[in-house]
């Protein structure tokens, strides 16, 4: 019993994480209708600017500059990039994001190395016990931190002229362009967001149990996108529920794997993307995505 | 394009292995095998537009399939491995057959999703197919992989023998048949495309991407094709697979992976989506570029020595690559494709003007 609910907290934890890229996602693909591949690095560039930074500024303020840095980064990738390209193949602007990432990574991982960057963050391996129940601190940090995030977000997404902006610009571009919408500033505040978003989840994904920041920390954001396409790609509310329903099972998976023999060692890594497969069977435009209706 | 400069291709590619060294027979092997599936993905994505990232998946279903049929049953560091042991011959038609049986069975699943949802659901496919190469040990060797058993044709096998036998004065190794093989089955595969995607099925395919509703109410079979696409698609990339696996002989399932699906995608976006020259073009650009930039680094600019401060070689062939990527989607919408059109001169201007009929504006270039 106390096992099943470690599982569920970490399920949680890792959730609440995976439901903060999948934000990400879902604010870019409403405001330009792109989904974004670049993700992976723009979440090794907050980890990489918090692990370079948090010595000399100490742990918060080397947040900040992390979050800020990705905000910047994510926005210079929509007005350097994506705004010029001219092209009306559906889908091209996807493929673009492709390249950017690849770019973005290549200079990372060069500066990272084969290193192991530690993010210097104030949990360390404290756990917290209640109960029977043990869970690390920087888990229920994760938590706290993504609650909060999310509902300012969701708060400035209904009542700031910002949040009016975005949603009118998901609901008809053109509309909303000539209502005085400016468009150009829309999309870029959206990848600056999920930028901000990235970065926050860079620094609990490096955190205890993970010994820090390395390469791999990107794939990350690989896990976090079929958490999006789960809860369908255009819903906030989608992002939460596939973003914690991944989480879930990925701690499930991994709490019990080492029982199933041959699907086994490595299984949790391909259990999100099983786990999607079985969703869009079910319901093609995610659980809580809009159905695309066309008429002729 | 025109014939000569195919001509003189074609002819500069039978004769190269009469003067290439092993690093490049092998560099164009690989290049050469890329195409094979880069032809393939370029159906799929680029003339059905149906996007897909998984074709690393059935690179590695044609590669593992051939292996399993080919190889006997064996025992190799401390795993049992089970095998068919059927002939090579037999074994590499039945891996391609198997590839397209299975992206056929993927086109009902891919029929309800669009676009990036498709992408990502496709991407679903490499990392669950590469986990079942890590498991599967029986079958696929694991993570340490299996050896390739080579090709054996008429009596030929495609294989390094003890005494090469000499053409022209030339030792002819494995590499070396192995070129000629996979000439030819890269010009039988372009050449097969070719037909499809100028014929009905081609036009079919473009109407399925430019408006699925459209092209059904034409009389499209949309589910049906979009099957067609898919098996076709997957059967080349089984076709790629094996090649790839006769070159490398043997496979490793670390190489299937997520960078290798990206790449393919690259290839056909590099090249020019929906035709098979750019398909082509590109496949060589990517599998070309770092092998390349490896051996010539040193002699760039900005490149340093492996370990030295500033870009290793490998890293700036993939920023490179990244680079081209994004500014062939930025200034090249057709890609290579398209600069090489743009490069032509106009075709017969002294007809046209002679021509008395005022031209209506007709062109004989296709969307891209």
């Amino acid at each position: 019993m106390t096992g099943l609910v470690e599982v569920l907290v970490n399920g949680l934890s890792a959730g609440s994480v995976y439901a903060l890229i999948a934000l990400g996602f879902v604010i870019i693909y409403k405001a330009t209708e792109v989904v974004s591949f670049a993700h992976p690095s723009l979440l090794l560039a907050g980890g990489y600017v918090i692990a370079e930074f948090h010595d000399e500024l100490g742990f918060w303020p080397a947040v900040v500059a992390g979050v800020a840095a990705t905000a910047l980064l994510a926005a210079l990738v929509e007005v350097l990039v994506l705004r010029r390209v001219r092209s009306g193949v559906h889908g091209t602007l996807s493929i673009v994001t492709i390249g950017v990432d690849i770019v973005l990574t290549v200079e990372l991982a060069r500066r990272i190395g084969t290193r192991v960057l530690p993010l210097g963050d104030p949990w360390g391996d404290a756990v917290v016990r209640f109960g029977g129940v043990t869970v690390a601190q920087a888990r229920l940090a994760a938590i706290a931190v993504a609650v909060a995030a999310i509902a300012a977000f969701l708060l400035a997404f209904k009542f700031t002229s910002w949040g009016v902006a975005m949603r009118a610009t998901a609901e008809r571009r053109e509309t909303a362009a000539l209502m005085g919408v400016r468009l150009g500033r829309v999309s870029a505040g959206a990848w600056a967001v999920a930028g901000v978003f990235a970065a926050l989840a860079a620094v609990f994904l490096c955190a205890f149990p993970t010994p820090g920041l390395d390469r791999a920390t990107s794939f990350a954001a690989l896990k976090a996108l079929p958490a999006a396409v789960i809860g369908g790609v255009d819903s906030t509310t989608g992002a939460l529920v596939g973003g914690l329903l991944i989480g879930v099972t990925e701690a499930a998976v991994v709490g019990y794997q080492n029982e199933w023999g041959l699907l086994g060692h490595g299984f949790a890594d391909v259990a999100p993307y099983l786990l999607m497969v079985l969703v869009l069977l079910w319901r093609p435009a995610g659980l809580l995505g809009t159905r695309e209706v066309a008429r002729v | 394009m025109s014939r000569l400069p195919l001509v003189l291709l074609v002819a500069g590619l039978v004769v190269l292995p009469f003067y290439a060294g092993p690093f490049w027979l092998q560099a164009g092997l690989f290049a050469m095998s890329a195409a094979v599936g880069a032809i393939g993905l370029n159906i799929l994505t680029g003339a059905a537009g149906q996007l897909s990232m998984g074709h690393a998946f059935f690179l590695a279903v044609g590669a593992y399939s051939y292996v399993w049929l080919s190889a006997g049953s064996e025992r190799a560091a401390g795993v049992e491995l089970s095998g068919l042991g059927l002939p090579t011959g037999l074994a590499a038609v039945a891996a391609v057959a198997l590839a397209g049986a299975v992206g056929w069975l993927c086109a009902p699943l891919a029929g309800r999703l669009k676009g990036a949802a498709l992408g990502i659901a496709t991407l679903a496919l490499v990392f669950v197919g590469q986990h079942v190469m890590y498991r599967a040990e029986a079958v696929t060797g694991g993570a340490n992989g299996r050896a390739v058993p080579p090709l054996e044709l008429f009596g030929l096998r495609f294989a390094d023998a003890p005494e090469p036998p000499l053409v022209l004065g030339v030792p002819f190794g494995g590499l070396e048949q192995l070129w000629y093989l996979a000439l030819v089955v890269l010009g039988g595969a372009a050449w097969f495309a070719r037909g499809v995607l100028r014929s009905r099925p081609g036009r079919a395919f473009n109407a399925l991407r430019d408006h699925e509703i459209a092209a059904g109410a034409l009389g499209v079979p949309v589910a049906r094709l979009r099957a067609t696409a898919f098996a076709l698609s997957s059967m080349y990339a089984g076709l790629a697979g094996v090649l790839l696996a006769l070159v490398f002989q043997r496979t490793v399932p670390e190489y299937f992976g997520l960078a290798l699906a990206l790449d393919y995608l690259a290839m056909i976006v590099i090249g020019g989506l929906g035709s098979v020259g750019g398909a082509v073009a590109g496949a060589v650009f990517v599998a070309l570029l770092p092998s390349l930039l490896t051996r010539y680094g040193d002699a760039l600019p900005l490149v340093a020595e492996p370990g030295g401060p500033g870009l290793a070689p490998a890293e700036a062939a993939r920023m490179l690559y990244g680079v081209v990527f994004v500014a062939v989607l930025l200034f090249l919408p057709t890609g290579l494709r398209g600069l090489a059109a743009r490069l032509r001169p106009p075709a017969r201007p002294a007809r046209a003007a002679a021509d008395p009929t005022p031209a209506t504006p007709k062109t004989e270039e296709q969307p891209a």
